[in-house]
């Protein structure tokens, strides 16, 4: 089995549009999340984001390109630009054969079809641009990450609703350390924050209006965030030899399906596939002293998430820390869990563990350090990311220190 | 009307070549102009939308398509019949 590192890293989501800016929101506990610009906010109930703002597509892409690009392939595009750039990396000859890439998103193309869907049903309008396929296809970011960048190798996109980016990641792990491949480049991408996107969210009533507070008492649901993040993993014999920067290790993964409830989350699938990860990493848990939590900020997922967190680690659930960034980015959705693995990475290599913001009351159910509203120093060596998706499926994956 | 259609379709397909429109010639194929499938699809689009017109145009089949796209004056002829068929003076 190979050892796999990570070697570049790309972003753009509410906090800031590339890595160092996003890193040090996080430090200073900034929150991404406000009043969002929407066609037809009015008929919304839900007004909040964590929108990407200052953001004009024609200072990145010509004209061609963005008719071919949906909002979410853009914010692919960019954050492998920031990923491949950092790795110093150049695809050629058999390297570029056997790397690929793999990247989550929950609804790929979502403001293609929304905009679409207005041209027929609101404008009656009885044709559409020839592009809407090409730029609503879920695999759309992968493939033209793929096509700029000369990788040929394993390439496909991963929709596993919340939990899609890191079960993408987890894919490329797996690809990377098996041997079959020496780079993935991988991560995931969501651009929900559209009329149709927030108004199916509204139907579930799990979203708050006002702001993302996970672990406090006085929680009233999730926030939607929007972005990318992408990595690229590479086997560490390889990165080795070229001198690269190595930001972290990627040391396990687990994956598991609660075969349960479609929406609800499970005590007991969380705590298994937790579990399962340490055992893939071959770690105790005494090791561990981050967890990015999955923190949806909502009643069922934070209480049942610290309960799981509580069974796995045993006594040494009081002495990690857990918290929740999507308290300042939203919940990126199929993108989160990319999003939230720089986090992970900032605790490792800079020893900075990002607050849970928007703390406002201790809740008895959610009784862990979820470092509250402040960035803390620490040295940690082992962080976990969780994400727990709706359908019950559960992926985690676990970063050493470099 | 007619000197009308041939400009705009002219535009039209000066816009996905990135030429002039000035630089498209009649005699021209949309391999001449460097226009792609993708290209093609998008033409016939705008086509449609600028003249409110159905092309009857399927890209598995161009050759036994109605719509004649060998050159430029042949999409400029076949548009000319288009229109006239579906919107009678």
């Amino acid at each position: 089995m190979k050892r796999v590192v990570i070697t570049g890293a790309g972003t753009i989501n509410a906090l800031g549009q590339d890595v160092p800016s996003t890193l040090s929101a996080m430090a200073e506990g900034r929150c991404g999340i406000g009043p969002i610009n929407v066609r037809d906010i009015d008929r919304l109930n839900v007004r909040i984001g964590g929108q990407v703002t200052e953001y004009d597509p024609d200072e990145h892409f010509n004209r061609q390109q963005i008719a071919l690009y949906d909002r979410f392939t853009q914010f692919s595009l960019l954050a492998a630009r920031q990923a491949i750039g950092q790795s110093g990396l150049t695809f050629i000859g058999d390297l570029a054969m056997e790397a690929g890439v793999v990247l989550g998103t929950a609804g790929g193309g979502v403001n293609t079809w929304d905009e679409n869907y207005r041209t027929v049903y609101e404008e009656g309008k009885n044709r559409v641009h020839p592009f809407v396929v090409p730029k609503l296809m879920n695999n759309a970011g992968a493939s033209h990450i793929s096509m700029e960048y000369n990788l040929r190798g394993p390439t496909y996109t991963v929709a596993t609703a919340c939990s899609s980016s890191n079960h993408a990641m987890g894919q490329a792990f797996h690809l990377v350390r098996s041997g079959a491949s020496r780079v993935m480049v991988t991560g995931g991408s969501e651009a929900m924050l559209s009329f149709g996107g927030i108004k199916a969210w509204e139907g579930l009533r799990v979203m708050s209006r006002d702001a993302c507070r996970p672990f406090s008492a006085n929680r009233n649901g999730m926030v939607q965030g929007e972005g990318a993040a992408i990595f690229v993993f590479e086997e560490m014999e390889h990165a080795r030899a070229r001198g690269a920067e190595i930001l972290a290790e990627v040391i396990g993964f687990a994956m598991t399906s609660d075969a349960t409830d479609i929406v609800m989350p499970s005590r007991k699938g969380a705590a298994q596939t937790i579990a399962a990860c340490l055992r893939d990493a071959r770690i105790s848990g005494d090791a561990v002293g981050y967890v990015n939590a999955h923190g949806t900020g909502t009643s069922a997922n934070d209480k049942t998430e610290c309960a799981a967190v509580a069974d796995t680690f045993g006594s040494h659930a009081d002495n990690l820390m857990i918290s929740s960034t999507k308290s300042m980015h939203g919940h990126v959705i199929g993108g989160t869990g990319a999003v939230e693995l720089l986090a992970c990475i900032m605790a490792l290599k800079d020893g900075i563990v990002a607050p849970t913001i928007g703390y406002e009351e201790p809740d008895p159910e959610c009784a862990l350090d979820v470092v509250p509203n402040e960035a803390r120093e620490a040295k940690i060596d082992v962080a976990l990311s969780n994400a727990f998706a709706f359908g019950g499926l559960n992926a985690v994956l676990a970063l050493r220190s470099a | 009307m007619t000197d009308d259609i041939e400009t705009r379709v002219a535009e039209i397909i000066a816009e996905q070549a990135v030429l002039e429109p000035g630089d498209v010639r009649m005699d021209m194929t949309l391999e001449d102009l460097g226009i792609d499938s993708l290209g093609l699809v998008e033409s016939i689009f705008a086509i449609e939308e600028t003249f409110d017109i159905q092309v009857p145009f399927n890209a598995n089949e161009p050759q036994s398509s109605a719509f004649d796209i060998s050159s430029v004056a042949s999409i400029v002829a076949a548009v000319r019949q288009l229109v006239a068929q579906q919107h009678p003076a």
